[in-house]
């Protein structure tokens, strides 16, 4: 573990910014892709989850994925209702923060740390959307018209699922791709800090 | 004795079913028809089959004659798959009634529900069909409609003044600069008590009329109306290519017969095709020839992002007379009450359907163009306009084609498909050679015929239409009245093959065929609320409202899956209510209904994004419920609210 105090390649340093450029990347992209496809919508219905908004795959499908589901009684998916939207991208601006104080001081440690930083971002990110689907298909309104005794409508947090009529399925989009990368490629700079100091 | 009894018995019975074998062979054989099946493709089932999930290759427009609407089916399948109503009010969908489309059947003589309705014509870029607008006559009250093919809606109708029996129209240039309209019935212009007998004596006259159609808009007003001889101008079609600046209209009754026209009308061996250069026309307009004369008519326009139709009363219309602008007109003398006329897709032959001829004649553009710089080709002068030697313009006769040659289109290989109403056929035949190729009949007396593209330069062929006038046997029977037949043929190959049998709506007298693919992808799905400009409109449940002013009372009703707001209505007897319904949802395919107990109207269907009015004067005090109509969601039954109305 001594290698952690080693200071790393300069080529590992021109690594951290490209790790920097993907994760401000993520501002620009859906992380995370919902999909809904029912018989009397052969063309399906699309909700695409930035890190700071959600929008439908086509400008109206929000509003009809909403129209929809009031019908079971859950409740409509918007902005002012989802804080995470509101402070997730200060998180990332803290991780992206992050990357540039290690270029500066580039200790192995601090991959290290960067490293265990995201992962306990992306368990907190990934339990908090499954707590807020879990929410959103069992707190239903009790004066729903269609109520299916014991049915919940809880989405699925990765994969599909049928609720109904209606098949769901969730999958990540690029932004968690890139998130994905971003800490493979500091646990592939670690391993190789690790060699190096073991080859030493 | 007994023997010879017995022979005479045996020669009676031998006799007897003699007879009854024969009766048997000739009811079936030579009196057996098989309704064209020996015309039929072996694997006819498969090429008209569209798989569920498919689409149609083409869109079929049929005029609806006396219904006055458009039908739309798709080829080659014959699936009806859309009525739009143009000229008559449409209580599917409350058209004609709500405060919107009321307007659009506003004529200079007041509200008129309904029209006869003959010919659509495709809107064409340089001779080729574009997909933009299909425009349709008014034969009655002289009218030409403008279709949008984005929303499938009626967009603008425009009267035409000074006209009667509005047949010979609407006919596109070649560019759709112009839509020629003509009269069938000539009459006193302007308009005036004579004694009918004064028509046969020259005091009745027919316009010529030259509807301008914004290349952008589509927009029409019209340009000028040209004064000619009252004969009943039947048919039209416009030049493409070389004679792109002449149109030619045919006309019967030369003869200026009143009354018991089918024989007063049908004496002269010939009676001619009007050969008019409208570029010519359109120069001597605009050098200020002719003048403005009064006359009162109607345009009524859809207007944009939904805000209210308009009706403009217009009181003149430019009118020449062709000693105004001479070499704008010539008359091309044509056997024998000639009906349709139509240009082939190289702008040369011009093909006369002569009704009640043994021929086709057909004209040649470029020997046209020459007669007319001859003078010594100019046998008489009708209203200034001179008269040339059949000739001088004549290309050839396709030789005793068949009996009643009616309609011409093309399938841009060479040949020539005529309907033939007397002997029931469509006779294929070669330009240039005019020899006869093959007679396909009709079940039973064709009147019109469509190519896909047939009219134009460029026609895509394959699919040629039979619309017929006598249905009797082809379908399940269904009592006296009957729809009218029409067959799908094969005119790809060599020999032309029967693949269908499919019913119409109404009484086409006319089609028009286009290919799927310049249209199904711009066509609208829904209205975009933020583009809605209407006065009235509620864009969200909180604008929802009722405003009173007086005895009038303005409710901005919203209607969304599955409720409209506000819950409840309070009116009084004597009010004036305006229900201005917008659809709030943004979906495809999700319109809603809206229907009130006991007022005199239909429904209305409201589209996404939409919104329409009606008016509602409650006479008696109660509590008055009103539904959506049209099944938009799992709970449309509980689609349902009051109107509650005191004294």
């Amino acid at each position: 573990m001594n290698f952690l105090k080693n200071k790393i390649t300069p080529l590992h340093r021109n690594l951290i910014l490209a790790v920097a450029a993907l994760m401000i990347a993520v501002y620009f992209v859906p992380l995370w892709h919902i999909s809904l496809v029912a018989p009397q919508y052969p063309e399906g219905l699309t909700m695409n989850i930035f890190i700071h908004s959600v929008q439908g795959g086509t400008p109206h499908d929000l509003k009809n994925i909403n129209i929809l589901n009031h019908y079971i009684g859950m409740a409509e998916i918007v902005e002012e209702s989802i804080p995470e939207l509101a402070f997730m991208p200060y998180v990332l601006t803290y991780m992206i923060f992050g990357a540039f104080v290690t270029y500066l001081w580039p200790r192995a440690y601090m991959i290290a740390l960067g490293v265990v930083n995201l992962l306990l971002v992306a368990a907190a990110g990934l339990y908090d959307f499954w707590r807020w689907e879990y929410n959103y298909g069992h707190n239903l309104h009790p004066d729903a018209p269609i109520v299916v005794p014991g049915m919940t409508y809880q989405p699925p947090l990765l994969g599909c699922k049928t609720l109904l009529n209606i098949d769901a399925c969730s999958i990540p989009h690029i932004g968690a791709i890139l998130l994905f990368v971003s800490v493979g490629v500091l646990v592939y700079i670690l391993y190789i800090e690790k060699k190096k100091a073991e080859a030493a | 004795m007994k023997t010879d009894r017995k022979m005479k018995r045996a020669g009676a019975l031998s006799a007897l079913t003699l007879l009854a074998f024969s009766f048997a062979i000739v009811m079936t054989t030579s009196c057996g028809k098989k309704g064209g099946k020996e015309f039929l493709a072996s694997d006819a089932a498969q090429r008209v089959y569209v798989a569920p999930g498919d689409k149609d290759e083409v869109y079929l427009f049929t005029s609806g004659g006396f219904n006055g609407q458009i039908g739309v089916q798709g080829i080659p399948s014959g699936r009806l798959i859309k009525v739009i109503p143009v000229f008559s009010v449409w209580t599917e969908n409350g058209y004609g009634f709500d405060e919107e489309t009321k307007m659009m059947l506003n004529t200079s003589h007041g509200f008129i529900p309904w029209d006869d309705s003959h010919h659509v014509e495709a809107s064409q870029t340089k001779g080729e069909q574009d997909g933009r607008w299909i425009f349709i006559n008014g034969n009655n009250t002289p009218r030409i409609a403008r279709i949008s093919l984005t929303d499938f809606v009626t967009e603008e109708i425009i009267e035409i003044p000074n006209s009667a029996g509005n047949h010979a129209s609407p006919f596109l240039t070649a560019s759709t600069e112009y839509a020629m309209a003509a009269t069938r019935f000539s009459v006193p212009i302007p308009q005036r008590d004579m004694p009918v007998e004064n028509y046969s004596k020259g005091e009745f006259h027919g316009t010529i009329t030259m509807v301008g159609i914004d290349s952008k808009s589509g927009a029409m007003s019209i340009k000028a109306q040209v004064k000619v001889p009252g004969y009943d101008y039947d048919l039209s079609h416009c030049g493409k290519g070389p004679s792109h600046d002449w149109c030619f209209f045919t006309m019967y009754n030369t003869e200026q017969a009143h009354k018991m026209l089918e024989i007063g009308a049908s004496k002269n061996d010939k009676d001619f095709i009007l050969a008019f250069n409208w570029k010519k026309a359109e120069a001597c307009v605009d050098q200020g020839k002719g003048q403005n004369v009064p006359a009162s008519y109607v345009r009524n326009r859809r207007a944009e992002n939904n805000k209210p139709a308009t009706s403009e009363r217009l009181t003149s219309v430019r009118m020449m007379e062709p000693k105004d602008c001479p070499g704008i007109m010539y008359y091309m003398p044509t056997p024998k009450s000639p009906h349709g006329v139509d240009v082939d897709p190289s702008g040369e032959y011009i093909v006369g359907g002569g009704k009640l001829a043994t021929v086709i004649p057909v004209h040649s553009f470029s020997k046209l163009v020459k007669a007319i710089e001859d003078k010594s080709n100019f046998t008489e002068e009708r209203m200034g306009i001179p008269v040339l030697k059949y000739e001088a313009t004549l290309a050839g006769e396709v030789q005793k084609p068949c009996l009643g040659p009616l309609h011409t289109e093309f399938d841009g290989k060479g040949f020539a498909y005529t309907s033939c109403f007397v002997s029931s056929e469509v006779v294929k035949w070669k330009l240039g050679t005019w020899e006869i190729h093959q007679n396909m009949p009709a079940y039973y007396s064709i009147g019109h015929l469509s190519i896909v593209g047939g009219d134009s330069a460029k026609p895509m062929g394959k699919y040629l239409v039979s619309l017929n006038k006598i249905t009797k046997d082809r379908y399940l029977p269904t009592g006296p009245e009957l729809v009218q037949s029409a067959q799908l043929w094969d005119i790809s190959g060599s020999k032309a093959e029967l693949l269908l049998d499919f019913p119409t709506l109404g009484e086409p007298h006319y089609a028009q065929m286009i290919p799927a693919s310049l249209i199904k992808d711009k066509t609208r799905q829904i209205y975009e609320l933020e583009n809605n400009h209407h006065p009235f409109v509620a864009r969200t449940e909180k604008e929802a409202r009722v405003e009173r002013q007086g005895n009038i009372v303005h409710v901005y009703l919203t209607a969304i899956r599955s409720h409209f707001k506000p819950d409840i209505v309070e009116l009084k007897v004597g009010d004036t209510a305006y229900f201005h319904v917008t659809n709030l949802e943004q979906d495809f395919d999700i319109p809603h209904g809206f229907a009130i107990y006991g007022a005199p109207l239909p429904n209305i269907l409201i589209m996404p994004g939409e919104t329409l009015t009606v008016k509602y004067e409650p006479k008696q005090p109660g509590v008055f419920p009103f539904y959506c109509t049209d099944f938009c969601s799992a709970l449309h039954q509980e689609m349902q609210q009051y109107i509650r109305v005191s004294r």
